[in-house]
């Protein structure tokens, strides 16, 4: 009789914010830049150099903590955590240990089984990133790129309370849709805006105590987070049956061979000796403060959701999509504020947008087509300028670079062709060249005109009104 | 002296220092470093009840900068402090994760 084990995950995921400069000076935090252009003094931990803290970076944590339900810390500070690596030139990273931002929080996820679940949050706290080693090896050394270091990050910690990766993916997407709805972060797993080290044990159904736990990093993308964490408790599993103990250690995740491997050796002792910044001043967090942060959170999903239904009266299917993402219900909301249609911007959204997303593996927040572009095009067509066919290929170029499609139709002559002259024209030629479809169309045969529609349409090389040109074939044909 | 380091803990604050001491350095560390926790130990003979914990020695709180960028690239004067550089980055010992 085999035994039957549980798996117990709590997580730590670091949020880079999206403020302009670094958390304690007035560097650049714009990604791509070349190494080591945005550094100074301060983050670079010149001795003598004295970091002042963004105010940015405490609104935006004080927001995402108001978004989890969290108890906000009237009176914080910071502390310093200190170990020795290249990639942290202070030998410190300052950080957030005994008074953290926000504690006591809490989100709701939905369960597989279509319950939700309530996941705690222990606390959220404010801190540094560390700089990008690069291993060099030609001269068997490294080189490190400080622009990295000291780009503003919080550190959101559950408790252990998720039970499965399904749990633990909902959870991570629920996170990232409330950061996302605060423009507080991008969140994106694959670039490190958002990551998440995974805190698994496990133990005997029915037990009350935790099993041992590992720590896995390097998970960055849901799919390696699921199968870390299948591969995690099945290697915990098999240390306890075959009569081993489990050691709580950090383990780094590789993705591409589907296994874990030890990180720390004993040489690197996990001692961090905190103590309070002294360089920094404490944060008090007055009534006002709050009460402004409050008063500007966004609208959230469940409320827009909500509000989608009653004022646009699109589709529940339409909403769930358009909400998942902030960027594109920003989208509707500008473009149907314009053009008035929501349905038909919707449908743009669902059907063409969709799409060509996953045909070029975009993102929906890097969408860049503006509002105003896509409620123009709409325009073209409720106006017949262009067909629905144009009107799609204009779309994707929109897709692809944000023209404005009155200027695109207009520069390449894509305008429906309305002149009745030219299209009778075209047309007898048409008829002319396919005198057997026009005999099978005149004995009866319906499908022929379709073919003699689709002729007409490529000498007219699509600028025409596809109805149009098939009332005026049947009125040719019929003679 | 009351309070006596042993090898072990000198080793291991040795690790936590990167350092590595010679036998001599590290009996003379050793005296020292417990003549410096009597003297912090003088501390404890306070009475401290009913005093909030310090976290800062002046008076001050939310000391804040706007977020503004107001430092150019300043590469080359980070770069002219670091002992070797190499493509713009700062050179140190081979590190391994």
């Amino acid at each position: 009789m085999s035994r039957q084990y549980e798996t117990v995950i709590g997580l730590e995921v670091h949020v880079e914010l999206a403020t302009k400069t670094k958390i304690f000076c007035g560097c650049s935090t714009a990604f791509g830049a070349a190494p080591n252009t945005q550094t100074c003094p301060v983050c670079t931990g010149m001795p003598g150099s004295l970091p002042v803290l963004n105010k940015q970076v405490l609104k935006y944590a004080i927001a995402v903590g108001l978004a989890t339900d969290c108890e906000i810390t009237r009176y914080a500070k910071f502390d310093r955590k200190n170990y020795f690596y290249p990639d942290n030139p202070q030998n410190y990273q300052i950080s957030q240990l005994y008074l953290p931002i926000c504690r006591n929080g809490s989100v709701e996820i939905e369960t597989k089984e279509g319950r939700t679940k309530t996941i705690g949050i222990h606390e959220i706290h404010m801190e540094e990133d560390a700089g990008k080693l690069i291993h060099d090896e030609w001269e068997d050394c490294s080189l490190v790129d400080y622009n990295r270091s000291g780009v503003p990050l919080i550190e959101i910690v559950s408790e252990p309370d998720m039970r499965s990766a399904e749990e633990v993916i909902a959870y991570l997407e629920k996170l990232r849709l409330l950061i996302q709805y605060l423009g507080a972060s991008d969140c994106k797993l694959q670039e490190g805006s958002m990551r998440a080290d995974v805190n698994l044990s496990v133990r005997e159904v029915g037990e009350e105590q935790f099993g041992t736990r590992t720590e896995m990093k390097n998970l960055n993308s849901f799919k390696a987070i699921s199968r870390a964490i299948a591969g995690e408790a099945e290697r915990q599993i098999d240390l306890i049956e075959s009569g081993a103990a489990v050691v709580q250690e950090t383990r780094r995740w590789d993705d591409a061979k589907g296994e874990s491997y030890a990180m720390r050796s004993k040489e690197d002792a996990q001692d961090y000796r905190y103590f309070p910044d002294p360089d920094l001043a404490p944060v008090a967090v007055s009534d006002e403060m709050l009460e402004e942060i409050r008063a500007s959170q966004p609208e959230f999903r469940n409320e827009k959701k909500k509000r989608y239904k009653e004022e646009f009266g699109i589709p529940d299917y339409d909403i769930e999509i358009i909400t998942q993402s902030k960027h594109m219900a920003d989208l509707f909301e500008a473009a149907t504020a314009i053009c008035g249609q929501p349905k038909k911007v919707s449908n743009w959204l669902m059907g063409e947008t969709l799409r060509l997303m996953k045909e070029k593996e975009t993102d929906a927040q890097d969408l860049c087509f503006s509002p105003e572009h896509l409620a123009k095009l709409i325009g073209l067509v409720d106006d017949k300028v262009i067909n629905g066919s144009v009107a799609k290929e204009v779309f994707e170029v929109m897709f692809e670079e944000d023209v404005d499609p009155a200027q695109y139709v207009e520069e390449r002559g894509l305008k429906t062709v309305n002149d009745e002259d030219a299209l009778q024209k075209t047309i007898k030629e048409v008829i002319a060249a396919n005198p057997q479809s026009v005999e099978d169309y005149r004995n009866g045969k319906e499908k022929a005109i379709g073919f003699l529609v689709g002729q007409t349409m490529k000498a007219m090389k699509g600028k025409a009104d596809p109805a149009a040109v098939n009332q005026i074939l049947r009125r040719i044909c019929a003679k | 002296m009351a309070n006596i380091i042993n090898d072990e803990t000198i080793e291991y604050v040795g690790i936590l220092a990167k350092l590595e001491l010679s036998e001599e350095e590290r009996e003379q560390a050793k005296s020292d470093m417990g003549r410096m926790l009597d003297y912090i130990d003088k501390l404890g003979e306070l009475d401290t009840v009913g005093v909030p914990p310090m976290s800062h020695v002046f008076p001050v709180q939310n000391v804040f900068r706007e977020d503004v960028v107001t430092n150019g690239d300043l590469r080359e004067q980070m770069l002219s402090n670091a002992p070797k550089e190499k493509d713009g980055m700062f050179v140190v010992p081979r590190t391994f994760e």
